[in-house]
This record gives C-alpha cells, sequence and structure tokens, in this order.
C-alpha cells in the first residue's frame, strides 16, 4: 500500500513529477543516442571496406593512409610507382590487386582512378558488392561511374558530361577533356557514394599536358592523339590487396614494408582502424561524458525538486507520522518515489531513443551514410538504465535524509 | 480495577536546542472508557503534551504510560508502532492524505499495525461501517480525500482513528475548523462511535462550552507547568 500512495502521491504532483521525469528521460535518450550513434559510427567504419587483407602505399602513418586511401580524407604524401604495384602485383602471396589514383575531384566530391577490378573486389558491410542502380560500369576511357550522392547532390543522370578539376578545391579544371557519365551506383553508405570513379588510364590521359601541377603552356594533346597513347600510370596512390590464404597476410605485409626500391607501407584496414579508434577515442570519452553529464544534471534536478516539495509535503509526514510511520518509513517512501521517476525517465528515454530511430533512421542513413540497427536493449543499455535507477535512489537520499530529520523534529505537530 | 489506559507523573521535558520552552505535568490519567477535555489556550503546551504521550517525544524525566506500558522502556521504532497500534490521532484539519482514497486514509494505520489489522477482520466493510456511523455518504469511500469537505474529512479522520479499536483517541481541536452547527452534530457522532468502540478520549480544546459533552474538564494550567524563558 505504500507503494500504491507514492504513487498516487507521484500523480497528484504530476505536473513537476512530469517534468522531471522528462528531464530524465531526454538525458538518458541523449547518452543513448550518442552511444548509438557512437557505436553505428563504428561499425558504419568497419563496414567500409571488407574483404581487403591489405592496404599498401607510399610510406607514411597507417591511419594517414588507412583515411586518404579509403575513406577519401586527407592527401597521399606520395606516390608508388608503378614499377613498386607491378612488382607487388607479382607476387605469389597476391590473389588479387586493385590500383587507386587520387588527387582530382569534381566539385566537392573526389575523383579516383582504377581498374574494373576494383568493382569485382571492393566490398562493403561485410561482403556486399558494389551494384551498378542505373547505367553500366566503365566502358570507355573517357566513362565515369558516380557514387549515389553524387548523382544526387549534383543531378546527375547517365549521360551527362563531367568535367574533372586538377587537385582538389581548384579552379583549374581539365575542361579540355569532358567525362560522360556512365553508370551511378547504388548507395553503400560509404566513401564511395561520395566519389566519381574513372579508369586510371583516363587520369593519366588528363594529365598528359600537364607537368608539376600545371599546364604546359600551348600543348594541348587531341583527344584522338590520346586514344592511341600508352597511358600506362607512372605511378598510382595505393593499392587494395587480397591474399591467396588468409595466413599469408603477414608475410606480404612484412615483404612490401622492406621493399627495397621504395619506402612503402602495407596496413591490414583492422589494424589501422583500431589505430584509428585509439586517436578518436579522446573525442568519444568526452562525448559520452558530456552525456553523462547531463544525465547526472537531470538527476540533481530531480534531487532540487524533492527539496523544494519537503516542506509542502511536512503535513503529508505528519500524518504518516500519526498513524505510526517511522520516520524510517518517510525517508523510504522519498527514496522510493525518486526511484520511480528515475526508472519511468530511463524506460522513457530508452522509447524515444527507439522512436526517433524509427522515425529518422532512413534520413540518418541518406544524410550521414550511418545505417543504425534497431536492435533489443543491448546488456549494456540495460545497465545505463540500472546505473540511472540507482543513482537516482542515490541523489534522493539527500532529501530524504532532511526529511526524516524534520519528521524526527516535527513528530505529529507541525511547526512552521 | 484496571490500570488507567494513559497516565503521565512527574514528566518533565525541554525542547532541545530551541528557546528555552519546558514543560512540567506532575499527574494526568484518564481511565477506560473516560473522555477528558484538556482545555488550555494555544501556547499553552498542548502540542508538546501531545507529542509526549504519542510518544514522538519522549520525557527527559517522569513516566508517561500507554495502557500501563512506559513509552520511555520502547525504542524509538517500537514507539511508533505502539502509537500506531493503540493510539488514534484526530488533527485541527488537513487529517488525510489529499492523493488517497478516502478507504485508503481509513486503512492507514493498520498497515503499521500488524495486530490492530488482526482485530479487524474485514477491512473494506468495517470503514464503510464506520463512514455510514459517522454520517458519511455511501460510495465516498472510493473518493480521493482532497474531494472532501472539510466537515467530510474531520469524520473520516474519525473513522480512521477508530478502525481496529485503540483503547486511546487523542484529538486536537478537532471542531475548530467546523462552524457552530455542525460542530454538534460531529461531536454526537464521535461520542457514539468512541462510546461503541470502549475507547477513552482526550480532547485538547480552547473552547468552555465543549465540556458539557466530556466526563472531565481537566484545564490545562491545573495538570501542567509551562515555563518559557526568553534567550
Amino acid at each position: 500500500m505504500i507503494a500504491r500512495l507514492a504513487i498516487a502521491s507521484l500523480f497528484a504532483r504530476a505536473l513537476t513529477v512530469g517534468m522531471t521525469i522528462l528531464a530524465i528521460a531526454l538525458s538518458v535518450a541523449l547518452y543513448l543516442g550518442v552511444e548509438k550513434i557512437r557505436t553505428g559510427a563504428k561499425a558504419s567504419f568497419a563496414d567500409t571496406i571488407s574483404g581487403t587483407d591489405l592496404i599498401v602505399g607510399a610510406r607514411s602513418g597507417s591511419v594517414q593512409l588507412l583515411l586518404y586511401s579509403v575513406f577519401r580524407i586527407g592527401n597521399a604524401t606520395n606516390n608508388v610507382t608503378w614499377e613498386s604495384y607491378q612488382d607487388i602485383a607479382a607476387r605469389p602471396e597476391v590473389e588479387w590487386i586493385v590500383p587507386i589514383s587520387l588527387g582530382d575531384s569534381h566539385r566537392q566530391f573526389r575523383v579516383m582512378g582504377t581498374t574494373p577490378a576494383f568493382f569485382e573486389h571492393y566490398r562493403y558491410r561485410r561482403g556486399q558488392n558494389l551494384l551498378v542502380e542505373d547505367g553500366a560500369l566503365i566502358a570507355d576511357l573517357f566513362d565515369a561511374v558516380i557514387g549515389a550522392d553524387v548523382a544526387e547532390t549534383l543531378g546527375y543522370a547517365v549521360g551527362d558530361p563531367i568535367v574533372v578539376a586538377h587537385g582538389i578545391a581548384s579552379f583549374t579544371e581539365h575542361d579540355d577533356l569532358p567525362f560522360r557519365v556512365a553508370g551511378v551506383l547504388e548507395k553503400t553508405g560509404t566513401p564511395v557514394d561520395r566519389t566519381v570513379i574513372v579508369s586510371i588510364e583516363a587520369i593519366e590521359a588528363i594529365h598528359v599536358d600537364w607537368r608539376r601541377g600545371a599546364r604546359i603552356p600551348g600543348q594541348s594533346t587531341p583527344e584522338a592523339v590520346l586514344r592511341d597513347m600508352d597511358l600506362t600510370p607512372q605511378a598510382i596512390t595505393a593499392a587494395l590487396v587480397g591474399v591467396q590464404s588468409p595466413l599469408q597476410t603477414f608475410a606480404l605485409q612484412r615483404a612490401i614494408n622492406e621493399y627495397r626500391e621504395e619506402p612503402l607501407l602495407a596496413i591490414l584496414p583492422g589494424v589501422a582502424l583500431q589505430e584509428l579508434w585509439g586517436i578518436v577515442g579522446i573525442a568519444e570519452t568526452a562525448l559520452v561524458a558530456i552525456s553523462a553529464m547531463v544525465v547526472l544534471t537531470a538527476l540533481i534536478g530531480m534531487m532540487a525538486t524533492l527539496f523544494s516539495s519537503l516542506n509542502e509535503r511536512r503535513r503529508e509526514m505528519a500524518i504518516l507520522r500519526a498513524v505510526g510511520a517511522g520516520p524510517g518509513t518517510i525517508l523510504g517512501l522519498l527514496v522510493t518515489e525518486a526511484m520511480l521517476m528515475a526508472a519511468s525517465g530511463a524506460v522513457l528515454g530508452m522509447a524515444i531513443v527507439y522512436a526517433v530511430l524509427g522515425v529518422a533512421r532512413a534520413q540518418i542513413d541518406s544524410a550521414f551514410g550511418l545505417w543504425l540497427p534497431i536492435d533489443p536493449p543491448t546488456l549494456q543499455e540495460l545497465w545505463v538504465v540500472l546505473a540511472v535507477l540507482g543513482a537516482g535512489g542515490i541523489v534522493s537520499l539527500l532529501p530524504a535524509i532532511r526529511a526524516y530529520r524534520m519528521s524526527v523534529a516535527d513528530g505529529m505537530m507541525v511547526r512552521s | 480495577m484496571t490500570a488507567p489506559v494513559l497516565s503521565l507523573s512527574g514528566v518533565r521535558y525541554a525542547w532541545p536546542g530551541r528557546t528555552a520552552f519546558s514543560i512540567e505535568v506532575e499527574a494526568l490519567s484518564v481511565a477506560h472508557g473516560e473522555t477528558v477535555l484538556l482545555l488550555g489556550e494555544s501556547g499553552s503546551g498542548k502540542s508538546t503534551l501531545l507529542s509526549l504521550i504519542c510518544g514522538t517525544v519522549l520525557a527527559d524525566q517522569g513516566v508517561v504510560a500507554v495502557d500501563g506500558q512506559d513509552l520511555s522502556q520502547l525504542s524509538s521504532s517500537a514507539r511508533d508502532r505502539f502509537r500506531a497500534e493503540w493510539i488514534g490521532v484526530i488533527f485541527q484539519q488537513f487529517n488525510l492524505l489529499p492523493f488517497g482514497t478516502v478507504q485508503d486514509n481509513i486503512a492507514l494505520p493498520l498497515r503499521f499495525a500488524p495486530t490492530r489489522r488482526d482485530r479487524v477482520l474485514d477491512v473494506a466493510g468495517e470503514a464503510a461501517r464506520l463512514c455510514s456511523a459517522l454520517g458519511l455518504p455511501g460510495g465516498i469511500l472510493t473518493e480521493k480525500a482532497a474531494r472532501l469537505s472539510v466537515g467530510q474529512q474531520q469524520r473520516v479522520a474519525v473513522a480512521r482513528a477508530l478502525i481496529g479499536e485503540p483503547s486511546l483517541i487523542v484529538a486536537d481541536e478537532p471542531t475548530s475548523a467546523l462552524d457552530a452547527g455542525s460542530q454538534t452534530a460531529f461531536l454526537d457522532l464521535m461520542f457514539q462511535q468512541i462510546t461503541a468502540c470502549r475507547a477513552s478520549l482526550l480532547m485538547v480544546s480552547h473552547d468552555p462550552a465543549l465540556g458539557q459533552y466530556f466526563d472531565r474538564v481537566v484545564r490545562m494550567e491545573d495538570v501542567a507547568r509551562v515555563e518559557r524563558r526568553m534567550t
């Protein structure tokens, strides 16, 4: 009956109690939401590349190599010569190898030169293939395949012309040699969506008349001549490698890292990702800490509400004392109330997270390429709810102890 | 002759820590089934006296015994339990938990008093019987206490004090919030039920006109000496 009275008492103060619960619910929703996005982003990052055993590039840092080769973030400091590429390709451990050439852009999107093998071997989200939504893959030298975001943002369709700019965020354009959109890829939620893919020969072709990043004055090789030239690249930015057997991965990695002709770096994508998490971890921790603080703030708000309710509830406590309730019962009543509020807040917060996920999941995916799964609450989330409940109980102890003292001093008589 | 329901002897009490206020009660007793009116102005130490009788404060000296039990022999939680078992309390007003139903409020002391609970065979039935005996409308049991008029609330408070037949009813100016007309009706009904329960009544009031209802009238200044020193 005491629990029933506690609930009735909470209902009687529905407005303040409701606001307190709402504050707790929003803070819990924020915390759980941050957690969901954090784990979702991690999974999404990890899903960006699968099936690739090694990434090879010029010697730099493994995180840097991973970022520019897979995530199109930052730039390569150096290239890999075509000879080195061929040497690696010729090794017996290598099952397949795909060259990547980066450095040009189209509007805000990166242009990547590669071979048709890219479409065969690049895998994302646990082994899914890239699929063409509209049009076809690269057939001609000046064909381009664009990612879903590129098509959507720039409103491109199959057959549209594309002029590639030299470098990134640059005003010099390869306007003499326009490309044609041959195909649009299906949405993947990976950086491929924001990439213009052309053949590696085309990258070579548009740079025939260029030296050291600038156009050679007065020189302009006609398209017909280009088509007859040998467009084997001099250098590439990086290469994705698949090995014959996973057991050979480390041997091949060591061989590439000790390659004598040129300083190279081979990384395991998974390991580099872990390193990346190590770096991002600080920001992540800060984010989690901030949202935990918000939860704490909401709980302290509840404590303030409990404190301010004590005076108006002196009468209630006196009645309970008169009918034989001890001060301990009154303490228990306040703690019970607080924990009921905290529990309702936590459960409501969880419901808010699921509701928002249910409504906004598609938008989040299309806006940020982040696919957040709707799973039953994880053990960790249940721990969060329990922690909120426990913290609610602890926080309520202060006002509860004050109520205890007041009810000892007042007894059944309310002195004002 | 059985022991009195209430007896105080040589009691001294001073509120701790505050402006010196102390009360001395040489002797006061209420016999079984007796109804006693304690007359006193406000500030005459009535509240302190009631707190001593109910065991929410403990006398510094002397003996406060209810039903033969010296309260100072009990631990504070045992005193709370003892109060729940043997004493029914009626305040001046605001007797009820506003968010509870009338039945919740009437049954409230039983929650803290297992023996008293066992004396009531059917809580809902007994609550209904008391309500109708006190002239409350049928169906009031499920009403929220906050919706009742002051007069109704005071009657519900009487029902709560009487349920499970405690031996002593302590009432602190229960009629002062009522108008003169309903005072009489209220007191008539209350006395009927207290007599039916064979309980004793100690009621404090400042109104000498109420004396006619009681077996005995005691003036506060005759039994208690209050000392108030300004500091």
